[in-house]
C-alpha cells in the first residue's frame, strides 16, 4: 500500500465513523423524546368517593374556557355507575353532566329512558373525567403539522393557528376526551386551565368542586399534598393498557368504570 | 328516507345550538362518551378508496412495462393516464373533511413524520413524480411531433393554439425523438414503473397504517392494515381500469359501426376488448384471493383471542353491521364476482356486472373499516349509527354527504376526459411505446 | 441526456415548497423540550395560552362587597360551595359585566339535592328531595335561603 492509499482510505475510515456516530446522535432516544425536565409536572387527582355528581364542574369550566355552553361537547365531564344487584350495569352522562345528575332516570340514548329503583341498586358512584396528560400521549404522536405538543410541564396544549382539522388526534385518544372546537373549528381539549395554573391559581373545576373531589398538584414537588397521595395511598389510573402513562389518578376507581 | 328524516329532525334540534362537527349525523346509544362522534365519515371512506384506485390502476400499468405481458400493452397506457386523473381526485376527499381546508399545505410546510398523516406529503409528491414523468417518457414523442407539426402551420384556430403551446410546454425542451433517444426512453419507463410498484403500494400502505396504527380504536388495531387495504386496493384498481377501457372500447365499437367503414374493424375491436378482459380478469382472481384471506384471518384472529374490546366488536361485526359486512361486503361483493370470473366463457356483458360489484365489495370494505370502526363506543359499552346526511343544509353537510361523495366519484372520469385531450390514449401512431 | 429533465422539474417544485416554508413557517416553529414525537410545536403558543383571561376570581374576591351573603354562607353547611357556581363567573364585575346572574331555577337545587340513593358515593350523605313529589313547579328560594339554607324549615 503507498502513503497515499493509506491516508485515503484512513480519511474514508475516519469520516464514516464521524458520519455514523452523528447519526447515531441523531436518532438517540433523548433527542426524539426530549430530556427529563425538573421543575414542574402537573398531575391531576380525582376522589370518586366525594364526588356527588353536581355538574358544577362542567359548567365552570364551560365559562372559563369559553367552550359553547350549549353545544354537545365538553373538556371534562361526569360519568354515572349504577350497578343493580341482578348484575346490570347501567352508565350515563347527560350532556356531560354540565346540568348535573337531577333525576335516577338513566340516559340510554335514542330518547330512552331507565328508573332504577333505590332497592334495586348494589352500588352506584360518579366519575369524573378530563385529559389525562398522558406522559406518552398518542394524540402528539399523530399530529401531522405539529399543532398539538407537551409542553415542557406536561400539559398538552393545542395551536389553534397551526391545527389543520384533521381529527387524526381525536380519534388517537383512548379516553375520547378530544373534539372539535364548533367555533374555532380547530381540535380542542382541556389543557388543566393552563392560564390559570401557571398564575398559581386551579383549574376552575377544582375551585368549582364543593367538595374537593378534585385536586392538582406536581408531582416533582414531594411536599405538595397532591403529590404525598399519589405515592402513599392506592390510586389508580384510566386504560393503563394502552400505555400512554395517564397523569389523572383516582381514589375509588371501580372495576365496572369504562 | 331514514336520513332525510332524521336530517330534519336535527335540524330543527340544532337551531340556536352551536353545531358539533359530527353531531348532524351521529345517533348515540346507550353508554358513549360526550365528544364521541362518528368524525370520519364518508369522505375519509372514499380518500382510501380513491387512492386505492391510483395504486391499482398503477401496478396494473407496470405489469406491462415491467413483467412485459404483451397483452396488457393498450390496457397499460390506458391505466397510466386513468392513474394519474385519479392522482388529482385523490387529495380531494381530504380537503372536503379538513376542518380547516386552507391550512392543509401545513403538511408540506411542518410535517410531523412520527404520524402516518405526514407522509402524504412525501408519498404524494413522489408518486406524482413518478407518474408524471413516466407519461412524459411514453408521451414525448407525441408532443415533439404535434409540436412541430402545429407549429409550422400558419393558420391555428384557437384550439389548436391552446395544444400548441401545451404541447411545446411539454416537451421540456428536448426534441430528440431519435431510436437512440426513444430506446433511452424505454430504459426509463422499466424503470419508473419498476420504483413506482413499492412506492404506489406505499402510497395506500400508509393509508391502511393510518388505520392499523390506532391503538385506541379496538377494529382498527391490527399489523394487518396495511396489507389488507394494499391488496384490496389492488383489485379496485385492476376492476375500474377494465371497466373503463371497457367503456371506451364500446365508444370505439358505436363510432366504427357507422356507415361506411368495414365490418371486420368492428370485429377486430370487439376481439381484442375480450381477450384483454378475459387475461386481466385472471389477475383480478387472484388479488381478490389475497384480500379476502387476509380479511377473514383478522377475523378468525380476533374471535379467538377475544380480547377486551371482542364483546362489543362481536356485537358490531355479527350484530350491527352484518348485512354491511356479510352480505354487502364478502357476498355481494367478493363471492359473488369471483364465481362470476370462474365461469369459463366470460361475456362483455358479465363483465361489466361483475367488476361492479367488485368495485362495490372494495368500497364496502373501505365504509366497514372507517365507519364500522367508530359505530362503537371507546367505552365499548355504547353504539354510534352514522346516516349520511342526504339533503344538505349548510356546507358541512354537503361536503360531508351524499353531494361531496357524488362530486368525488364523478371527478375522475371528468379529470380521465381532460386529460385524454393532452395524453390521447387511444392513438395507434406517434407514441414512442 | 434528456432523461433527467422531469426529474429537474420535480426539483424545482420541491424548491417552490421550500421557499415558501422558510417565508411562512414562523421561526419558533421546532423540535422543543419534549423531543421530536413531543415537542414539535411552535413555541410561542405556549405564551399564548397563558394570556387568556381569567374568569373565575373564586370567593375571596366577593367577600368584601358582598360581607353579609358572605358571612351567612361561611356558617351555613353551603359554606363549601362557591358563589360563582350559582352566580357565574365575576370576570372584572362590578366593571364588567355590571351585575352577575340570580338563577332561582329548581335544577341548581336539584344539582345536589335530588335524593338519589347510592351506596359507596358521597350523594346518599347529601340531604334532597324527590323533585316530582316535594313541591314541583316552585322555586326551591321560595322557602329556602341559599346563603343560610334551613332545610326542614321555611322562611
Amino acid at each position: 500500500m503507498t502513503r497515499r492509499e493509506f491516508l485515503k482510505k484512513t480519511l474514508i475510515a475516519g469520516g464514516s465513523l464521524v458520519l455514523s456516530s452523528s447519526f447515531l446522535e441523531l436518532i438517540k432516544p433523548q433527542n426524539i423524546f426530549g430530556e427529563k425536565q425538573q421543575g414542574t409536572r402537573w398531575v391531576f387527582l380525582v376522589d370518586t368517593y366525594k364526588c356527588v355528581g353536581c355538574g358544577m364542574c362542567v359548567r365552570a369550566c364551560k365559562l372559563e374556557n369559553e367552550v359553547p355552553y350549549n353545544a354537545n361537547v365538553t373538556r371534562t365531564w361526569v360519568e354515572r355507575y349504577i350497578l343493580t344487584k341482578d348484575g346490570r350495569l347501567l352508565a350515563d352522562t347527560p350532556k356531560g353532566a354540565r346540568d348535573g345528575f337531577i333525576t335516577s332516570r338513566v340516559d340510554l340514548g335514542r330518547g330512552e329512558y331507565k328508573d332504577i329503583k333505590p332497592e334495586e341498586i348494589e352500588k352506584a358512584f360518579f366519575v369524573p373525567k378530563l385529559c389525562n396528560q398522558c406522559e406518552n400521549p398518542p394524540c402528539v404522536q399523530v399530529c401531522p403539522v405539529g399543532a398539538t405538543y407537551q409542553a415542557p410541564d406536561g400539559v398538552v396544549l393545542v395551536d389553534r393557528k397551526w391545527c389543520i382539522g384533521c381529527g387524526y388526534c381525536i380519534m388517537a385518544c383512548p379516553y375520547g376526551v378530544r373534539f372539535f372546537h364548533p367555533v374555532y373549528k380547530v381540535a380542542e381539549k382541556c389543557n388543566f386551565c393552563y392560564h390559570r395554573i401557571t398564575k398559581g391559581l386551579k383549574p376552575a373545576c377544582v375551585q368549582a368542586c364543593p367538595f374537593g373531589a378534585r385536586n392538582i398538584g406536581n408531582i416533582k414537588d414531594p411536599d405538595d399534598p397532591v403529590t404525598k397521595i399519589i405515592m402513599k395511598e392506592r390510586v389508580s389510573v384510566l386504560k393503563d393498557e394502552y400505555g400512554t402513562k395517564p397523569q389523572v389518578y383516582y381514589i375509588g376507581l371501580s372495576k365496572e368504570v369504562r | 328516507m331514514p336520513g332525510f328524516l332524521s336530517t330534519i329532525t336535527t335540524l330543527a334540534i340544532n337551531l340556536g345550538n352551536p353545531v358539533v362537527h359530527g353531531e348532524e349525523w351521529t345517533i348515540k346509544e346507550l353508554f358513549v362518551y360526550p365528544n364521541e362522534y362518528i368524525y370520519w365519515s364518508i369522505q375519509i371512506v372514499l380518500y382510501p378508496f380513491m387512492t386505492g384506485l391510483v395504486a391499482g390502476a398503477f401496478v396494473l400499468s407496470s405489469l406491462y412495462h415491467v413483467f412485459g405481458i404483451k397483452q396488457l400493452k393498450d390496457m397499460a397506457r390506458f391505466s397510466l393516464v386513468f392513474s394519474f386523473a385519479l392522482l388529482f381526485v385523490a387529495p380531494m376527499p381530504l380537503l372536503f373533511h379538513l376542518q380547516q381546508p386552507f391550512r392543509g399545505f401545513h403538511v408540506f410546510m411542518t410535517p410531523h413524520f412520527t404520524s402516518a398523516i405526514a407522509a402524504f406529503g412525501i408519498v404524494f409528491s413522489t408518486y406524482g413524480a413518478i407518474v408524471a414523468s413516466e407519461l412524459w417518457f411514453l408521451y414525448r414523442k407525441y408532443f415533439v411531433e404535434t409540436s412541430l407539426r402545429l407549429k409550422n402551420k400558419l393558420d391555428r384556430t384557437f384550439p389548436e393554439n391552446l395544444k400548441y403551446f401545451i404541447t411545446t410546454l411539454l416537451t421540456l425542451g428536448s426534441y430528440d425523438i431519435s431510436e437512440k433517444a426513444l430506446h433511452r426512453d424505454e430504459k426509463a419507463i422499466k424503470i419508473l414503473s419498476g420504483v413506482g410498484i413499492p412506492v404506489a403500494c406505499f402510497l395506500h400502505g400508509y393509508a391502511g397504517f393510518i388505520f392499523g396504527s390506532v391503538k385506541a380504536n379496538a377494529l382498527w388495531m391490527t399489523p394487518l392494515m396495511p396489507v389488507i387495504f394494499i391488496m384490496s386496493a389492488i383489485v379496485s384498481g385492476i376492476a375500474l381500469c377494465m371497466l373503463t377501457y371497457i367503456i371506451t372500447m364500446e365508444i370505439r365499437k358505436l363510432k366504427a359501426s357507422r356507415p361506411g367503414i368495414p365490418y371486420h374493424l368492428r370485429e377486430e375491436i370487439r376481439g381484442v376488448e375480450l381477450n384483454e378482459i378475459r387475461m386481466t380478469s385472471r389477475y383480478l382472481i387472484f388479488f381478490m384471493i389475497f384480500a379476502i384471506s387476509l380479511e377473514l384471518l383478522d377475523l378468525v384472529f380476533r374471535g379467538y383471542t377475544a380480547v377486551k374490546s371482542w364483546d362489543v366488536l362481536r356485537s358490531v361485526i355479527y350484530g350491527k353491521d352484518f348485512t354491511n359486512i356479510f352480505i354487502l361486503q364478502y357476498t355481494v361483493g367478493n363471492l359473488v364476482p369471483f364465481i362470476s370470473l370462474l365461469i369459463p366463457g366470460l361475456t362483455i356483458k358479465r363483465a361489466v356486472i361483475t367488476l361492479l360489484l367488485v368495485l362495490f365489495g372494495v368500497f364496502m370494505m373501505r365504509w366497514n373499516v372507517v365507519i364500522g370502526g367508530q359505530s362503537f363506543s371507546l367505552s365499548f359499552s355504547g353504539y354510534m349509527h352514522y346516516e349520511l346526511p342526504m339533503i344538505p343544509h349548510n356546507i358541512e353537510t354537503f361536503k360531508e354527504g351524499l353531494g361531496g361523495m357524488l362530486v368525488i366519484l364523478v371527478m375522475p372520469f371528468v379529470l380521465f376526459w381532460i386529460l385524454t385531450k393532452i395524453f390521447p390514449v387511444f392513438e395507434r401512431t406517434n407514441l414512442s411505446h | 441526456m434528456h432523461v433527467l429533465r422531469p426529474f429537474f422539474v420535480f426539483l424545482a417544485f420541491v424548491a417552490i415548497v421550500l421557499i415558501v416554508r422558510f417565508f411562512y413557517v414562523p421561526k419558533d416553529f421546532g423540535i422543543h423540550e419534549r423531543g421530536y414525537m413531543y415537542g414539535w410545536h411552535r413555541k410561542s403558543n405556549e405564551e399564548e395560552w397563558k394570556q387568556v383571561k381569567v374568569k373565575y376570581q373564586g370567593m375571596e374576591y366577593c367577600k368584601d362587597c358582598h360581607p353579609d351573603n358572605y358571612k351567612n354562607l361561611m356558617g351555613s353547611p353551603h359554606a363549601i360551595i362557591q358563589c360563582e357556581n350559582c352566580h357565574g363567573p365575576a370576570i372584572d364585575h362590578p366593571s364588567e359585566p355590571l351585575k352577575l346572574s340570580i338563577d332561582r331555577s329548581r335544577e341548581l337545587c336539584l344539582r345536589c339535592h335530588t335524593y338519589l340513593p347510592y351506596p359507596t358515593s358521597n350523594r346518599s350523605n347529601i340531604r334532597g328531595i324527590d323533585p316530582d313529589k316535594h313541591n314541583p313547579g316552585i322555586e326551591c328560594s321560595m322557602c329556602h335561603n341559599p346563603h343560610k339554607p334551613n332545610l326542614g324549615r321555611s322562611r
